[in-house]
């Protein structure tokens, strides 16, 4: 199986959904000559011209807005917010009006809209360029969440997600782009709401998505050393949601961790615990723990980055206090 | 202008007055869920603008829609319906008033956010032109949309991009309960903000149709030609307030006079010189498609309370 890095493979998810439909066209700010910010759509302009690699202005609402009518019009764009952060100017169009024209409309119009952004800490940009907003959207009916963490995830959803008739969130993360993985020759779409077990165990479950999957691996890993066995469940779509691999999981190691980078109050992980406490309560062994950034904006100084956001030691110290050792 | 299309205008314009009437008169008598905005004074600008449009074309509309739904040919007992919440609306009940949507017809919806429309007919226009369709995307909106920032960035777009689309501002000179000079610089010219966007605007009398008519067909032909979009700057009156229920206490008794002056009903039934009995007999025949329409909403269905959960997602 060839190796792609997590930015070729939604490069290479773009360009083939682009070469299979003419009906498919990205546009987004900086994405043509320059190949956008984080150099994701570099060679799109080049394979597929002007009229379908559009840079726009800075312009979030029509970014996503103009997405809404092309798509409603019968094309399938993709469009990119550069930031997540950025992502909060276009909420009015992504919560009043993609989420909504279907349901309005009592079902005559469908909005096959893909929204791809990328965000996350790491590397020091301060409060504004990189939050993690996923639970934002996760709770607003008629919006499909995507949060792939691995090259081949990527690739596959992002195909599912431009085919999809809904509006679909892509959530990428910064420093994913580099991480390479195999995928297979041939682009496999994904489906939605199907988990997949990254790393079998038997004392604990750990539900993680985006970074925190590959954060908790290296917590595995020590754990393992220490004679504790994690099993790793990446949801992968957190709208919708395969609840019951999730459960199945739990029901299986009698423990729970929730991971992700966001801020754990109000984050996604309270949802997954919810779900996991009323579908197997009587399985549990131990308080459901949960891994996210601390109550804080992003600080710039990576002392205090670091302190905020969660990292592999975290998950670890969850993973401990949930096993009792 | 042939008389016999004037006449047609009038028809066009009276099934809209007293369907507005209609449907206020029912509201204040509590029949009428959620909220209602009537657009009484400016039917010319909705019958002028949709009877120049082609079948293909499509249109975004605002929180003041029946006007506009009606004008583009959706029948009055399913916009009634609709206001009645029933299955029978012509979105089965999940849309209302502000929500109006008939895609069949081009109508790709009513929206209850000011300006938040625009940006989606920018983007079908967009498609329109990269599949080098003749067809093209019209957004309706009042002078209070002027000031939000998607008409802004749907403006610049656009006309960056040349994309089939016709933006029709209904200046009313009214945003709610705010006046135009109170809300922008240029509330008594707002040609000038498309002049900002270096695109093309005509500038309308929204109370006289025929003038409506030719100028939305000039704004479309030009963006259907692909030279990029239009600018259309209706001057228009609000008759009533806000929303049914408005005492406008912020409006003096001149000023809904100089509304009542310049009614397009009595302008178009003047220039086309008619009898009374001749108006009585349009007239009539508005009242009865009306009274059909309210007898088919108040006979309605009621949707199944659990279809609430369906058209959430394709």
């Amino acid at each position: 199986m060839p190796e792609l890095t997590y930015r070729e493979a939604v490069r290479d998810g773009l360009a083939a959904a682009m070469r299979a439909d003419e009906s498919v066209f990205v546009m987004g700010e900086d994405i043509a000559e320059m190949g956008g910010s984080m150099g994701v759509t570099q060679g799109l302009l080049e394979e597929f011209g002007a009229e379908r690699v559009r840079n726009t202005p800075i312009s979030e609402m029509a970014i996503v807005g103009a997405g809404i009518g092309a798509a409603m019009a019968g094309m399938r764009p993709v469009v990119e917010i550069m930031y997540e952060d950025f992502l909060t100017l276009s909420l009015e169009q992504i919560v009043n009006q993609a989420a909504k024209h279907r349901y309005m409309s009592g079902g005559q119009v469908t909005v096959p809209l893909t929204i791809r952004t990328q965000g996350g800490a790491g590397w020091s940009p301060g409060a504004q360029h990189a939050q993690q907003l996923e639970a934002w959207l996760v709770h607003i009916p008629g919006l499909k969440v995507v949060y792939p963490s691995t090259p081949e995830d990527v690739r596959g959803l992002l195909w599912t997600s431009i085919y999809d008739d809904n509006p679909v969130i892509v959530f990428e993360h910064r420093l994913l782009y580099p991480v390479k993985g195999e995928v297979p020759e041939q682009l496999d779409p994904i489906p939605f709401g199907k988990a997949r077990v990254v790393r079998e165990g038997t004392d604990v479950t750990v539900i993680a998505i985006g970074p925190l999957v590959h954060r908790t691996l290296e917590a595995a890993k020590e754990a393992e050393a220490a004679g504790i066995s994690v099993e790793v469940v990446d949801p992968r779509t957190l709208q919708p949601l395969d609840e019951e691999t999730l459960v199945a999981s739990v029901k299986k190691t009698n423990r729970a961790v929730v991971a992700h980078e966001a801020v754990t109050r109000m984050g996604f992980g309270a949802e997954v615990a919810a779900v996991l406490q009323y579908q197997a309560f009587d399985y549990l062994d131990a308080p459901i723990e949960r891994v996210g950034a601390r109550f804080a904006p992003l600080a710039f100084a990576p002392v205090m980055e670091q302190y905020v956001v969660p990292g592999p030691a975290d998950v670890l110290a969850a993973i401990r206090r949930a096993v009792g050792r | 202008m042939s008389e016999e299309t004037l006449r047609e205008f009038l028809r066009g314009m009276l099934l809209i007055r007293r369907f507005e009437e209609r449907v206020e008169e029912r509201f204040r008598a509590g029949e009428l869920p959620g909220f209602l905005h009537v657009a009484i004074g400016q039917e010319a600008v909705a019958v002028g603008v949709c009877s120049a449009m082609d079948d293909g074309d499509i249109f975004a509309s605002t929180h003041r829609a029946h006007g506009h739904t009606l004008a583009r040919g959706t029948h009055p007992n399913a916009v009634m319906a609709e206001l009645y919440g029933k299955v029978e609306g012509c979105c089965h009940g999940y849309g209302g008033s502000m929500h109006l949507y008939d895609v069949e017809r081009g109508n790709y919806g009513a929206n209850a956010v000011i300006g938040g429309g625009l940006p989606a007919v920018t983007g079908a226009g967009l498609a329109f032109k990269l599949r080098g369709e003749p067809r093209v995307a019209v957004a309706f909106f009042g002078d209070g949309a002027t000031n939000i920032g998607t008409f802004h960035e749907s403006l610049n777009l656009a006309q960056l991009w040349k994309t089939k689309t016709v933006f029709v501002c209904e200046n009313n000179h009214w945003a709610e309960s705010t006046p135009g000079w109170q809300h922008s610089p240029v509330w008594d010219d707002m040609s000038k903000r498309a002049l900002a966007y270096d695109m093309r605007s005509l500038k309308v009398d929204g109370q006289d149709v025929e003038a409506v008519h030719e100028a939305a067909r000039e704004a479309l032909e030009h963006a259907r030609s692909g030279d990029g979009p239009v600018f259309l700057d209706v001057e228009t009156y609000r008759m009533h307030g806000h929303y049914i229920g408005d005492p406008q206490v912020y409006r003096s008794r001149e000023d809904r006079q100089e509304a009542a002056d310049h009614d397009p009903i009595t302008r178009l039934r003047e220039r086309l010189a008619l009898t009374d009995d001749e108006f009585d007999t349009f007239d009539a025949e508005a009242i009865r498609v009306v009274d059909e329409a309210l007898s088919f909403a108040q006979n309605g269905t009621d949707p199944a309370p659990e279809d609430a959960l369906k058209n959430v997602y394709a």
